[in-house]
């Protein structure tokens, strides 16, 4: 087998170059599979790892950004605020693709408003929600996406409703919003890819089961519940700008597309009902009755691949800003003096 | 107009004449358009080369509550606040009667003569102006009648002080830019005034207005505007911040210059960015995570905010990460009294975060210091690589003051220890993120974007080793903590020193920081009239200075000065000198207002005759 050739893809890499540390994590923990996406995804886009740049909060999801992409920088700031951090970052090299992987205890408590104004200023980024309803790292509490009824161990029962994060994204203007499934790896992956060619904040809120603490099957975050109530509003299919000519291989009439900022298409294939992503009210209602009738409603929920994002408002220079030279920094004497002379 | 002048010259030479050397206080309503009215009296007072200073006190309110501008004039130099008006210009009823207690004996009282108030001290001279009479008669739109009425008492005030009026033309014509038309509308007013003055009062009062030679190479500016100037000539990249009084107009300053200075010469785009963020916890954040990928960044705030952003400063310490933040102080704890100022977050922010932590401190005292701290705490922070808090306070920040012209960087950008591509291969030495190579505790860092293989780390708050890996290993966590010690420790020889003014053989330090400069430099020529010689040293910055221990040890007795109730100086100078804490006496108080000299006069006077 000594001849076997290694695949690489076209920036010359392989799949191994795209892996990161060993995951700490509970062996079938729904993050670790996430984490695979991500190296396919970003391996399959060809993305040069050096142009990424990860960042995550706290909790068992913040942990994983070292468990992939062990060439690009990260950063694992604090609790709920890693948008925050994320935003000042970007403006360094704002081409580089930014990711922040968080959890549901991280989003969904602490960091509900940065969440909503990350959102809202539309930065360029992909920020996944690994959800899974409870904290991990502290054994076992409630998260505020806990479905109310939920039986804990050491808790007991859950009085509250939960937090939407696709609904809340949706209402902040994101735009775009995804919600997936960490059982459904080929959706996951597909997702990921039209995330980060989507131009603006893109949320995926992928439901990741924690086998640890909340993965009894009659519960809304477990692998089981998910696998029996899963209901896909489209079959998604990424198509990078090049391999255009690939849409031939999908029926006329049956699929929806959406051209993203680059280029790329995202092909929705037609499952049981016509479902117009595009079209917020329609997801706000999806929602809603997936809620009603505790379906696990996947798929792209909402985009708008137009929608101005930070950048545009601030009329920023292309030159990334952390290569800036001193002299591109700091004005010229004569422009003091003059301020000087407009001071007396 | 100088015949205006010559009209009063007969009192000039009475034996009691008081010339450039009063504090005046103008009493109005917040919200009622003052402070064109109160900042051309100042400007003009500095046009005539009159060393002069204006500190605005207002409350924590839009319009309605009552509002205070004292303007000190004082021919020889003293910019510190005065707890007593010699002269009291009154637009505001409430506060008629309170107002007038402040008033010396041999004061005087211009006051709005539709305020209806018996005036009970028979020691003051009374000016009634006939503010409405005078307005109505001013080619004034009715809308802006109020606003203008502040016109009358400039007017009538510099007829009977003697403040030359072509100079008030001219402060108005540069106060209101390209609106020439509203600068004269005003300035009739303003002649108007002046010229009833001249006819119907007669002036019986002492005090007069002369000019003086120019003030060279002095301006006025407040320390905000100075600050962010200072951090546009210091490279500054990004801004994230969160409006909180006295701090804002650091943020809006960089928003109005920046623009016009940091512009991309090819395509006139930005190379800045600014983002007003959710609150403190973001803004710190974005600025952090703007400092961590390789920009000058800042954020401003005040006490409530450095609360916020004190776990994220934490982080900043631990991952070690440049980052610069403002705190201009007001007065706490809690909400407190937000538009007075005071020095109350010194420890606070000395010991800024969770664990073992100690961040770098830079206290500018004079508006151009704010300048020059603004540009060198990029370069401090860069070259720690840790935050860099630059201690601040109202009086500072939104006073404007006289201060020497602001002077160009002396040295060029420090990006202190940064790897590039061509950097990395060049190095030839073993690189970690944390790797101490140089024996000074400050590592050589990479940022996001260098595509060269080796550069890539992970940035954490959890324990790490050199490599920036994730470890629990006690040798390593202590390893690493004692090495940002030893960092920190370093940078008590490069942060600015501390200056010392000395009078031949002392025996009495005075120990001060920040804006009671002033009333610190008065207190010492006061107290040498009394027999009491001192010397003075101003601390600048934390971790302290060796210098400082010599200066504390060459004194019998040292008497630190400084607004909050505790002593917070005093307290770190017993933790760092407790062999010296016997030649250490503590003066502090805080009531929101700046310190004025007659504090460390009757303070020192009083320890020392005991």
């Amino acid at each position: 087998m000594s001849d076997r050739k290694v695949e690489t893809n076209q920036v010359g890499l392989t799949r191994s170059d795209y892996r990161g540390e060993r995951s700490t994590l509970c062996p079938g923990c729904g993050h670790n599979t996430i984490s695979v996406q991500i190296i396919s995804a970003c391996y399959e886009m060809n993305i040069d790892p050096h142009r990424i740049v990860k960042f995550s909060g706290i909790g068992c999801s913040s942990k994983s950004p070292t468990y992939f992409l062990s060439q690009s920088f990260g950063f694992n700031g604090l609790h709920g605020r890693m948008p925050s951090m994320a935003l000042g970052a970007a403006f360094a090299d704002t081409d580089m693709k930014v990711l922040g992987v968080s959890g549901d205890g991280d989003t969904a408590s602490i960091g509900l408003g940065q969440f909503k104004h990350l959102v809202r200023r539309n930065l360029p980024m992909v920020y996944i929600v690994e959800n899974n309803g409870v904290y991990g790292l502290t054994k076992g509490q409630f998260s505020a996406t806990a479905e109310r009824g939920l039986e804990l161990k050491y808790q007991g029962e859950n009085p509250f409703l939960p937090i939407d994060i696709a609904k809340e994204a949706l209402i902040g203007n994101a735009s775009f919003v995804a919600r997936s499934f960490a059982g459904d790896p080929k959706q996951v992956r597909e997702l990921l890819k039209a995330a980060f060619s989507h131009r603006g904040t893109a949320v995926l809120d992928i439901i990741s089961p924690c086998v640890s603490f909340n993965n009894r099957e009659d519960t809304l975050h477990s692998y089981q519940w998910g696998r029996q109530h899963e209901a896909p509003l489209h079959d998604i299919s990424y198509v990078p700008t090049r391999r255009a000519i690939i849409l031939d291989e999908f029926d006329e009439g049956q699929t929806k597309e959406v051209t993203l900022h680059d280029g790329s298409i995202v092909v929705l294939k037609k499952l049981e009902h016509d479902y117009d992503p595009t079209d917020k009210w329609q997801a706000l209602k999806i929602l809603e009755q997936a809620e009603k009738e505790r379906w696990l409603v996947t798929g792209l929920i909402y985009v708008d691949p137009d929608q101005p994002t930070l950048y545009d408002y601030l009329d920023l220079t292309e030159k990334p800003l952390n290569r800036m030279t001193n002299s591109e920094l700091r004005p010229s004497p004569g422009s003091l003096k003059e301020i000087n002379q407009s001071m007396v | 107009m100088d015949k205006d002048i010559e009209s009063t010259d007969k009192n000039h030479y009475q034996k009691d004449s008081i010339i450039n050397d009063f504090c005046m206080t103008i009493c109005t309503v917040n919200g009622s358009g003052s402070a064109t009215a109160n900042s051309t009296l100042l400007r003009a007072l500095f046009h005539m080369g009159i060393p002069v200073s204006g500190k605005n006190i207002f409350p924590s309110n839009i319009k309605g509550l009552p509002t205070w501008f004292s303007i000190r004039v004082s021919k020889d130099g003293y910019l510190a606040r005065v707890a007593h008006d010699d002269i009291i210009v009154q637009m505001n009823p409430m506060t008629f009667e309170e107002d007038l207690k402040f008033n010396i004996s041999g004061g005087v009282v211009f006051y709005a003569d539709h305020i209806d108030m018996e005036i009970d001290r028979d020691d003051v001279i009374v000016y009634p102006m006939p503010v409405k009479d005078l307005i109505e008669q001013a080619d004034v739109p009715r809308n802006l009648r109020e606003y203008m009425q502040n016109m009358v008492y400039v007017g009538i005030v510099s007829q009977i002080l003697g403040i030359k009026l072509d100079v008030i033309h001219q402060v108005l014509l540069d106060q209101f830019k390209k609106k020439t038309s509203v600068a004269e509308s005003n300035f009739a007013v303003v002649k108007l005034a002046a010229d009833w003055a001249k006819d119907n009062l007669e002036k019986k009062d002492k005090y007069h207005v002369e000019q003086m030679p120019p003030l060279e190479g002095y301006i006025m500016s407040d320390g905000n505007t100075a600050g962010a100037l200072g951090a546009i000539y210091g490279g500054f990249q990004f801004c994230g911040w969160y409006p909180i009084t006295p701090a804002s107009s650091l943020a809006e300053s960089l928003n109005t210059f920046a623009p016009k200075l940091r512009k991309d010469p090819e395509t006139g785009k930005n190379n800045f960015a600014i983002v007003q963020a959710e609150d403190e916890l973001a803004s710190i954040g974005m600025a952090v995570g703007a400092g961590w990928a390789g920009l000058r960044a800042l954020t401003s705030t005040s006490g409530p905010g450095i609360s916020l952003m004190t776990e994220y400063m934490s982080l900043a310490y631990f991952a070690e990460v440049p980052v610069v933040v403002w705190d201009v102080q007001r007065v706490g704890p809690s909400t407190g009294l937000p538009t007075r100022t005071g020095q109350s977050d010194l420890i606070l922010n000395y010991y800024l975060g969770h664990g073992d932590t100690r961040q770098l401190i830079i206290i500018p005292s004079t508006v151009t210091e704010c300048f020059e701290f603004g540009w060198k705490a990029f370069d401090f922070a860069d070259q720690f690589q840790t935050p860099v808090i630059i201690l601040s306070d109202l009086d500072l920040g939104m006073n404007l003051w006289m201060t020497k012209a602001f002077e160009y960087p002396d040295k060029p950008i420090d990006r202190g220890k940064i790897l590039w591509e061509e950097d990395l291969e060049a190095f030839g030495k073993e690189w970690g993120r944390y790797l101490d190579v140089d024996g000074d505790g400050i590592p050589y860092r990479t940022v996001m974007g260098n595509s060269h293989e080796n550069a890539a780390y992970f940035a954490r708050g959890t324990g790490h080793d050199e490599y920036g890996n994730y470890s629990e290993d006690p040798e390593v966590w202590r390893r690493n903590l004692d090495r940002i010690k030893m960092k920190i420790d370093n940078a008590r020889d490069i942060l600015p020193e501390p200056i010392i003014q000395e009078n031949q053989g002392a025996r009495i330090g005075l120990i001060g920081m920040g804006s009671t400069e002033p009333a610190i430099l008065e207190a010492q020529d006061k107290l040498l009239e009394q027999g009491i010689s001192t010397d003075f040293m101003r601390i600048r910055a934390l971790p302290l200075s060796d210098k400082v221990k010599e200066f504390i040890k060459s004194h019998d007795r040292n008497y630190v000065i400084e607004l909050n109730r505790d002593g917070q100086l005093h307290e770190i100078l017993n933790i760092d000198y407790c062999d010296q804490s016997d030649r250490l006496i503590s003066l502090s108080y805080i009531d929101g207002l700046p310190m004025p000299a007659d504090y460390i006069i009757q303070s020192v006077s009083e320890k020392e005759q005991n």
